[in-house]
């Protein structure tokens, strides 16, 4: 292989660069990234970054002494993949020649019909979304955010610790249902009443009021809520259009193997945009986090540079960690097709807990508040060998 | 200096024992019966290295995916871009785990690190 091309230059891309010259790949390395800015960490740009206390250096993935002899076509994005030239073309007219293929180019922010061009609407998602929003919340107000989910929550968090009066509108029954279930969703979710932020669930959102700039939130029950400014938290859908014709197999983002590998011969997916197969539930998943966007890079480039010939390993279960009003709250596993959720040690009134979710009797997935100790050993069973 | 941390009896393998010192330092009982000895405070936030996932010679922060090596210290991945700092690790004829500190200066997080010199925590 004398050229692989790197489609996005986030953590993901960053992680299969860095896995491509770990693992011996001596050759011509492409990355592409359609924002300007080199590699930057994420979770930060929901709380330390628009909080104020973490600037833009800290945000670099890349260290001072990095180099990954890596070419890097930043400000342009990959509009198509031609398979059988083995070239991908960008949106600026080049074309990338390349023998090996790591698509890493994410998600994009889901975002609410209607609100195009309203200024004080903002999602999160990149450097440049986060400065926005700042610049915004530095001046205070009133805050209603759209989407009880992490992203929202943690915003909501920083927000209230800035000084916002904060409302936080979630459509389902209880926030973070979905990854959580509901009855931890619930207790995860007390954390915004006990800091003063008003949370609204089981409504959805008609749309928003104003003429150039939001001034409310306008509630399907027929409630206003006041807003100087609106943040739209309701997930994300990847970014995979580009591929569409290019005879990549889609399914909720690029469907590859348990190692990345997809459809086509020399091409892998990782990141967000990647539907990986999981061995351990016999499904395909799209996992939106952090961890497996540093992770999963390295199965699958060992794949890309065997060619396949390598049996994939059994990933870690998936791990993510979110920050709330200054509880640490951490969960592994899938909490999906659990039969059950006990707390092993903690108390949810104290907003401290260790709870296990188990299917028969088998534990599958575990969240913790204020517990890293704990949570570790626990995410250590749950990733002992199938 | 040397610190008394803990017996060697008292500390199974696959655990490790934080001094609550300042900076705070651990001491690692690997699986395999080696004992290492590192700044405790991941370099990246505030976390307890004691706390986290102990394999091989690598502990992962309990908290984000970056690893460091017992042996030198070195972080393997992001978030955390800077190495902790070693210490030499000396048991007693009496089974006593001592900890002969490092002079180096620490790497610490940006809120330890602004904590300690007297700035915003």
């Amino acid at each position: 292989m004398r050229t692989v091309a790197v489609v996005g230059a986030s953590l993901a891309g960053l992680s299969a660069a860095r896995s491509l010259r770990r693992q011996g790949y001596d050759g011509r390395l492409v990355v592409i990234g359609d924002e300007l800015h080199r590699p930057y960490d994420r979770p930060p740009l929901s709380k330390e970054f628009l909080a104020g206390t973490l600037g833009e250096p800290e945000l670099a993935l890349e260290t001072d002494d990095e180099d990954l002899r890596a070419e890097w076509l930043l400000g342009t994005r990959a509009v198509a993949l031609d398979h059988a030239e083995r070239t991908l073309r960008l949106a600026d007219g080049r074309q990338v020649r390349a023998d090996g293929f790591v698509i890493a180019t994410g998600a994009a922010a889901r975002t609410l019909p209607g609100s195009a061009g309203l200024a004080g609407v903002h999602t999160l998602r990149t450097l440049d979304d986060a400065r926005a929003l700042r610049d915004e919340l530095a001046l205070g107000g009133r805050l209603v955010v759209i989407g009880g989910g992490f992203i929202g929550a943690e915003v909501a968090s920083t927000a209230r610790a800035l000084g916002l009066e904060v409302t936080v509108v979630e459509a389902a029954p209880a926030p973070l249902a979905g990854p959580l279930g509901e009855a931890m969703g619930a207790v995860v979710s007390a954390l915004h009443a006990d800091h003063g932020v008003a949370l609204l669930c089981g409504v959805g959102v008609k749309g928003l009021s104003g003429e150039r700039r939001v001034d409310a939130v306008l509630l399907e029950d027929g409630r206003t809520v006041p807003a100087d400014v609106v943040v739209v938290g309701v997930g994300a859908r990847p970014n995979v259009e580009w591929l569409e014709g290019s005879g990549v197999v889609l399914d909720n983002g690029v469907k590859c193997g348990a190692d990345g590998r997809t459809s086509l011969a020399g091409v892998v997916a990782v990141g967000d945009c990647a539907n990986w197969y999981d061995p351990r539930s016999g499904l395909h998943r799209r996992v939106e986090h952090w961890t497996g966007a540093r992770e999963r890079p390295d199965a699958a480039i060992a794949a890309l540079l065997a060619g396949g010939a390598v049996a994939p390993g059994v990933p870690r279960p998936p791990y993510f960690w979110s920050d709330q009003y200054g509880v640490k709250i951490q969960f592994a596993g899938h909490a999906a097709g659990a039969d059950s959720v006990t707390i092993e040690d903690g108390t949810p009134d104290e907003r401290n807990v260790l709870a296990v979710y188990r299917r028969s009797g088998i534990p599958v997935a575990v969240l913790g508040m204020n517990q890293p100790r704990l949570f570790t050993r626990w995410r250590k069973h749950l990733a002992a060998p199938l | 200096m040397m610190i008394p941390a803990c017996r060697l009896a008292d500390l199974p393998r696959g655990e490790a024992h934080r001094l609550d010192i300042d900076p705070p330092v651990s001491v690692f009982h690997t699986d395999d019966g080696e004992l290492f000895a590192i700044d405790d405070t991941c370099t990246h936030q505030d976390a307890s290295l004691a706390d986290g996932w102990l394999e091989g010679r690598e502990v992962e922060c309990p908290l984000h995916a970056s690893k460091f090596d017992l042996r030198t210290g070195a972080v393997d991945a992001p978030p955390a871009k800077l190495p902790v700092r070693t210490h030499e690790v000396v048991v007693d004829e009496d089974g006593m785990i001592h900890v002969r500190l490092s002079t180096e200066a620490p790497n610490l997080p940006p809120c330890i690190a602004a904590r300690l010199a007297g700035g915003p925590a």
